[in-house]
């Protein structure tokens, strides 16, 4: 069995705090911001640019913790911290589960946002 | 209690922070304005006033760091309360922030009650900057307003090797008697506006002045190479305008005016003293007693300008002085060798 993408009480505590309908506006505009960040993740891999490749992480990782989506936020807090590897295909595959995390941390945060 | 709506500035490369955040200030009642980058904020701080500052340290173009480091090298923005808020990670990041000047720091997500706690001590803080900061320009005089500006805001004092100046009318109680009171006050302000250009022509600052004497200090705020020389010289300017101000000759058949001048040199403690209505520069240690101990025995022996040795020996061989011997004075253990200055040198 595997954990809930989004951590109900984390985001329940976003919700007190900020306000239910701001809460649902901020979930759109994640949603709009982090295709972005992934292709900025894939790009800097692409050229190589560690800098620019933990910039991503970090953003990434900082959003997922927001909105409690905790899974998502320790894949990219691994990819901030341990960086760009030598092994472009291994780190091309790390981009990709994180991605998977991604989408199933936004279609939990859809069915929220809705909910 | 909480604080009334500041304006603050919030700078995060991420979309979803900055709007966090923004609504998490808002809900406590400031008004919040938004940049992308570090250079963004550099540009907006620079061109309307904020009470504080909110600012990630990950961002492209300039990072935190780099606005930490650019509000410390900037006059005007360096007193600007900055709280960084980040996610980064590493204890070093943290100190590398406070060391750069930053307030406080707080890990993203950033809990919104420690952050009004946070953003409330900051502002109390700044407010109570601002207002001792006008304060002192309300009531420091031109030198010590800008030693503050250029050093930083600070109360408490520090020990200088300066040299203090007392001087005051002789006899003026009853040249006032004679005086109608109008007149009293115009002799009074020309002689004050004479003494002053005397003495911060050699780089002193007086920093008081009561009734018809005034007190100076050479080398402290600012310091001087020569504080010694700088303060005989003065004396000896201000010896030189007084007599030239007796014989204009709109003052025939006036009262003649002159002065005393007491002079000592050594460490004094020199700051920022006052209450929350007032605030002045001051300077307390022997050499300021000895000055105005000096400055009463010049009516005793007749001598216009009295030193102790430490401001004749700063002098050296380029000032001639007279040894009047040792004299006993209140709040001196021992008697004091006191030395008065020959009028009418000029030296180098």
């Amino acid at each position: 069995m595997t954990s809930p993408a989004i951590d109900p009480a984390r985001y329940a505590e976003l919700q007190d705090t900020a306000g239910a309908e701001f809460v649902a506006e901020l979930v759109d505009t994640f949603l709009e911001e982090a295709p972005t960040m992934l292709a900025e993740l894939r790009a800097a891999r692409a050229a190589a640019d560690a800098d620019r490749f933990r910039r991503a992480a970090h953003s990434l990782k900082s959003n997922g913790h927001t909105f409690g989506a905790l899974t998502l936020g320790a894949l990219a807090r691994d990819l901030e911290l341990t960086g760009m590897s030598d092994d472009a295909a291994q780190d091309v595959a790390r981009l990709d589960a994180l991605e998977a995390e991604y989408m199933r941390a936004a279609a939990a945060l859809r069915a929220l946002r809705h909910g | 209690m909480a604080e009334r709506g500041a304006r603050l500035l919030v700078v995060d490369d991420n979309k979803v922070n900055r709007l966090l955040l923004a609504r998490s200030l808002e809900l406590q009642g400031h008004s919040v304005a938004l940049a992308e980058n570090g250079l963004v904020a550099l540009e907006m701080l620079r061109r309307e006033p904020f009470d504080l500052l909110l600012l990630d340290i990950e961002m492209p173009e300039m990072d935190g760091l780099q606005v930490l480091e650019q509000l410390k090298g900037d006059r005007h923005l360096r007193d600007l309360p900055v709280i960084v808020t980040s996610a980064i990670e590493g204890l070093d990041n943290v100190v590398r922030c406070i060391e750069l000047g930053a307030e406080d720091y707080l890990h993203k997500p950033v809990n919104p009650v420690l952050l009004k706690a946070r953003i409330n001590a900051s502002l109390e803080k700044k407010r109570l900057r601002d207002q001792q900061k006008e304060l002192v320009r309300r009531f420091a005089t031109h030198e010590v307003a800008q030693d503050l500006d250029t050093s930083g805001f600070a109360l408490g004092g520090h020990r200088v090797q300066a040299t203090a100046m007392f001087s005051d009318i002789r006899g003026f109680t009853s040249i006032a008697e004679r005086l109608p009171p109008e007149e009293t006050i115009e002799l009074l302000n020309t002689y004050y506006t004479l003494m002053f250009d005397a003495i911060s022509g050699q780089g002193g600052v007086v920093n008081q002045m009561v009734g018809d004497g005034l007190m100076a200090v050479f080398g402290a705020p600012l310091p001087l190479a020569d504080p010694c020389g700088a303060a005989v010289r003065a004396a000896l300017d201000m010896i030189e305008m007084v007599d030239l101000f007796n014989r204009e000759p709109d003052r025939a058949g006036k009262p003649v005016i002159e002065i005393g001048i007491g002079i000592a040199s050594g460490s004094v403690i020199a700051g920022y003293t006052g209450t929350q209505q007032r605030a002045t520069y001051t300077c307390v240690g022997d050499a300021v007693n000895l000055a105005a101990r000096l400055e009463a025995h010049t009516k005793a022996v007749g001598h216009p300008v009295l030193t102790d040795d430490a401001t004749r020996l700063g002098l050296g061989e380029r000032c001639q002085f007279e040894s009047l011997g040792e004299v006993v004075m209140k709040g001196k253990a021992g008697p004091v060798e006191v030395f008065s200055l020959r009028l009418g040198q000029k030296f180098g």
